[in-house]
């Protein structure tokens, strides 16, 4: 063997830069879980015991018709071939045709998630923004009336069933004070001005210059994302607090305050600093939630969003516009989990 | 929401809204509509077979006959054809067509688009096409069977069908026009138009779509060159509100002009409310129990007719029914032709249990499918509540719509609970699934016929349907519907319980709104405000 031929095998088995290997590691696990969340759900749609051609011909159909339908919809071949052929369709970004309103499911996806992704991100703002100073303060002020306050506040959340919180809140500020807009995402005069971009009326008519519609917007999305909001931060107060008491009572606080540090310093420059990764997690969680859309909420306030669409088409057997939801949805979860790891990074030294 | 949590939202939402102030207002030339509209998954005419999309079409689509919606009593009335004339065999019917009419488009209305659209329904064999293919056509022959010539249409059908039983089915959505220069200007793979023609419009009906959004919205403007002249209505918009307390609220704010789901407690809400009126309508929706005659013990004539003493009527349509559903216990709802209006069976447990010893029936455990939906719950758990008191044990099973009905097709529940709606507005829609099953074996699998799926032997009534439906003197005709029925109530192992009302609450300013009845679907170019 030559000097060349050894630095040549040398190359040939260094290894992989590890950033490269975690991207690798990291694309290998977003494909087996996607895969296994497809495989998974496609079974469960088959097995299920609901017949999705009389879904779609109804039980008026004669049986040609019925006949002509099952064998459109494949269902005449193995579920193997069906599988292959729908893996195929969901790399090239098809996730086939909804079976009741006959629209391609990614068209009804992008029109529906968009609606869910503002309610959601407006939603989780109010919960961080309430909810961790909240906690913070509930840990810090440990039995004081602040704490009793934060914990009926997160009570009241973790218990009150949404439906009634929704209509409660409808009355009282759309019915009673008229001080926001009722059920739906516009008033009927705003509707269609705005051309659809981002399907985000809120991005849209602001990209549009249009004011008059993002106000109009705005007063219709405000009650809905603060009542997701507000279950969003029962839960991130409460984590808050836990968490923030478990650091308050480690040994490097008091060393702290020995030292003569502020309290200011001692909360928000140690305690709050150590709880950041964990907070990640639980925001993570939270904002997923609500991605994945509040049934409820949508029904109350007639808001079209991905939740809705998902219980609609699997009580009424539209397969295919399920696993394109689906699909979806787990790619939320795994998108928000590449980007929290991504955070503790940032801020956890050690996973440096 | 179950029954507690509705009162409860319903009571709230009354106590609110005693304090509510100003409300809004729609502009005077829009109606808005709040309804429960995610049942659409087409508005091809040729395939829409839904309530909402129905209503979608009645007003977008003009038939060749068609319900005047001022005077619905008055039956078929011409729209597209000006007259008609029948054969002398009674199998053909010869249609003059309007002149003057255009489409949406533009094009003008003519025979042959008449012609084209009956045949594309046939050809499509989609959902709705049994409605005309019972009359003889095939995907094969229907291009001889209806034919266009010059300005004249003619349909030819197997047997002299009573010339108002076509008409009728020439009424319901498939028998809509659509302009075949633009549908088939957007044909693809040779599908006649039909992929295009489920988002979008090609009529010459009162109105024109402008936008379907699945599960959010219906917008459609009027056409100014409609034949009974311009809709007062410019636009309507018919917005999805599932939730019953969602439209009072809209609706008492004055967001929207109609809320057409309120449930019992929300009607009477809304009733009491300033500016508010509720619109009574009769519709065709039935519901009824079945008892599959597979299994032993309900087969026994006895049995079947305790079966019918055992409903408290009364007491359902008074509760949590209320004004909802009133007692009807005919297979054919009130307002069609031949509609009878005896109502003989009441809660009688004492009867029952004679009924049920006289055929040496004890100990009986059944199984009740129902789909999920609150009302038809209500009435099985009522039901089971009565029969636990003649010792007869029934077990629920709710599930899915697709759930239940798969079950049912398949002949494999003991009992049925559910509702029946007519495909068209003739007595045959009804009496051609009640009461008629020519061939009661497994094999035949006619899982269209409500008789086939109960296993239930007719017992000559299949003839009588047979020899109505060709019955051509209209009193006649309907009396032999009234014998069929009179024969279906003591015989039959269908208990029809109630008949639907709608009940829309609207704005006082809104006059002429009509849902269509039991006859057809709502109409919107008569509304004012």
């Amino acid at each position: 063997m030559t000097a060349t031929d050894t630095t040549k095998e040398r190359r040939r088995r260094a290894p992989l830069a590890p950033w490269i290997r975690g991207t690798v590691l990291t694309l290998g696990s977003i494909a087996v879980t996607m895969l296994g969340l497809l495989f998974v759900t496609f079974i469960i749609g088959r097995v299920m015991p609901i017949d999705p051609v009389l879904a779609i011909v109804g039980e008026r159909a004669s049986q040609s018709t019925y006949d002509a339908v099952y064998e459109q919809l494949g269902l005449d071949q193995p579920l193997i071939v069906q599988f292959l052929y729908y893996i195929g369709d969901v790399l090239r970004g098809d996730f086939g045709t909804s079976l009741l309103n006959a629209r391609p499911v990614s068209e009804d996806i992008a029109r529906v998630f968009p609606a869910t992704l503002e309610l959601a991100t407006l939603g989780v703002i109010f919960g961080v923004v309430l909810g961790v100073p909240l906690g913070v303060i509930a840990a810090v002020r440990r039995g004081s009336w602040i704490d009793q306050v934060a914990r009926v506040v997160a009570l009241v959340g973790y218990s009150m069933p949404i439906f009634w919180l929704g209509l409660m809140g409808l009355l009282v500020f759309y019915g009673i004070l008229g001080w926001v807009g009722g059920p739906g995402r516009l008033d009927i005069f705003f509707q269609d001005i705005v051309p659809t971009r981002t399907g985000m009326i809120l991005v849209d008519s602001a990209i549009a210059g249009e004011w008059a519609v993002f106000r109009n917007a705005f007063s219709h999305i405000v009650l809905p994302a603060s009542l997701l909001g507000y279950f969003s931060l029962a839960y991130i107060s409460r984590m808050t607090r836990s968490f923030m008491l478990e650091q308050l009572s480690a040994e490097y606080i008091t060393t702290a305050r020995v030292k003569g540090m502020s309290e200011r310093q001692v909360i928000w420059g140690h305690a709050f600093k150590n709880i950041r990764v964990q907070l990640i997690t639980v925001i993570a969680l939270s904002y997923a939630n609500l991605l994945e859309g509040s049934v409820l909420t949508e029904i109350i306030f007639s808001w079209p969003g991905i939740g809705s669409y998902i219980t609609t088409a699997l009580l009424a057997a539209d397969m295919n516009a399920v696993l394109g939801g689906t699909v979806v949805v787990g790619l939320i979860f795994i998108c928000l989990n590449i980007f929290s790891d991504l955070l503790y990074r940032v801020f956890d030294p050690r996973s440096k | 929401m179950n029954a507690f949590n509705r009162l409860l939202a319903s009571a709230a939402l009354g106590l609110a809204l005693t304090a509510t102030a100003g409300i809004a207002e729609t502009p005077a030339n829009m109606l808005v509509i709040a309804h429960r509209i995610d049942d659409i998954k087409t508005l091809d005419p040729a395939e829409s077979f839904e309530f909402a999309g129905s209503d979608v079409s009645r007003n977008i689509y003009m038939k060749l006959v068609n319900f005047d919606p001022m005077d619905l009593d008055a039956g078929y009335q011409p729209e597209i054809a000006e007259s008609w004339e029948v054969s002398e065999d009674g199998r053909t019917i010869t249609f003059m067509i309007r002149e003057g009419l255009t489409f949406h488009s533009g094009n003008p209305v003519r025979a042959e688009d008449a012609a084209w659209s009956l045949q594309r329904a046939v050809i499509l064999n989609k959902t709705p096409s049994f409605i005309l293919t019972q009359f003889g056509f095939t995907p094969e022959n229907v291009t001889e069977m209806i034919v266009a010539d010059g300005n004249t249409l003619t349909i030819t059908t197997d047997k002299p069908y009573a010339t108002s039983f076509v008409l009728n089915c020439l009424t319901a959505t498939i028998g809509g026009i659509v302009d075949k220069e633009v549908a088939m200007a957007n044909e693809v793979d040779g599908d006649m138009g039909n992929n295009w023609l489920k988002t979008n419009s090609a009529g010459s009906g009162a109105y024109k779509l402008d936008s379907w959004k699945p599960n959010e919205s219906v917008t459609i403007s009027s056409n100014p060159d409609f034949w009974r002249g311009a809709p007062a209505m410019e636009r309507v918009i018919v917005r999805h509100v599932v939730e019953s307390a969602s439209q009072r609220l809209l609706l008492e704010r004055g967001d929207i002009d109609i809320a057409r789901n309120l449930n019992p407690e929300d009607v009477a809400g809304a009733s009491a409310a300033d500016g508010i009126k509720i619109v009574d309508e009769l519709k065709g929706r039935l519901m009824y129990i079945s008892l599959n005659q597979q299994h032993p013990e309900l087969s026994k004539p006895e049995v079947r007719q305790a079966f019918k003493y055992l409903i408290d009527y009364e007491g359902m349509q008074n509760s949590f029914l209320n004004g909802q559903y009133v007692t009807h216990q005919n297979f054919l709802p009130q307002t069609y032709l031949g509609a009878s209006d005896e109502n003989p069976f009441s809660l009688n447990i004492e009867r029952a249990r004679e009924l049920l010893a006289e055929a040496g029936v004890e100990n009986l455990s059944i199984e009740v499918g129902v789909r999920e939906a609150q009302e038809r719950i209500e009435i099985a758990q009522t039901m089971q509540n009565a029969l636990a008191q003649v010792g007869i044990e029934m077990n629920i099973t709710v599930g899915t719509a697709s759930q239940i009905l798969d079950r049912y097709r398949a002949r494999d529940l003991d009992v049925y609970l559910g509702a029946w709606g007519p495909d068209y507005p003739d007595p045959q829609t009804n009496a051609g699934t009640f009461a008629y099953n020519p061939d009661n074996s497994d094999e035949a699998n006619a899982t269209g016929l409500l008789a086939w799926r109960n296993s239930w032997d007719t017992g000559g009534l299949t003839e009588k349907v047979d020899a109505a439906v060709i019955e051509n003197d209209r009193d006649t005709r309907a009396q032999m519907y009234l014998d069929i029925q009179a024969e279906f109530r003591e015989t039959s192992p269908f208990v029809i319980m109630f008949q639907q009302v709608e009940q829309s609450a609207m704005r006082e300013n809104v006059t002429d709104f009509s849902t269509g009845q039991a006859i057809t679907a709502a109409s919107y170019w008569q509304v004012t405000k």
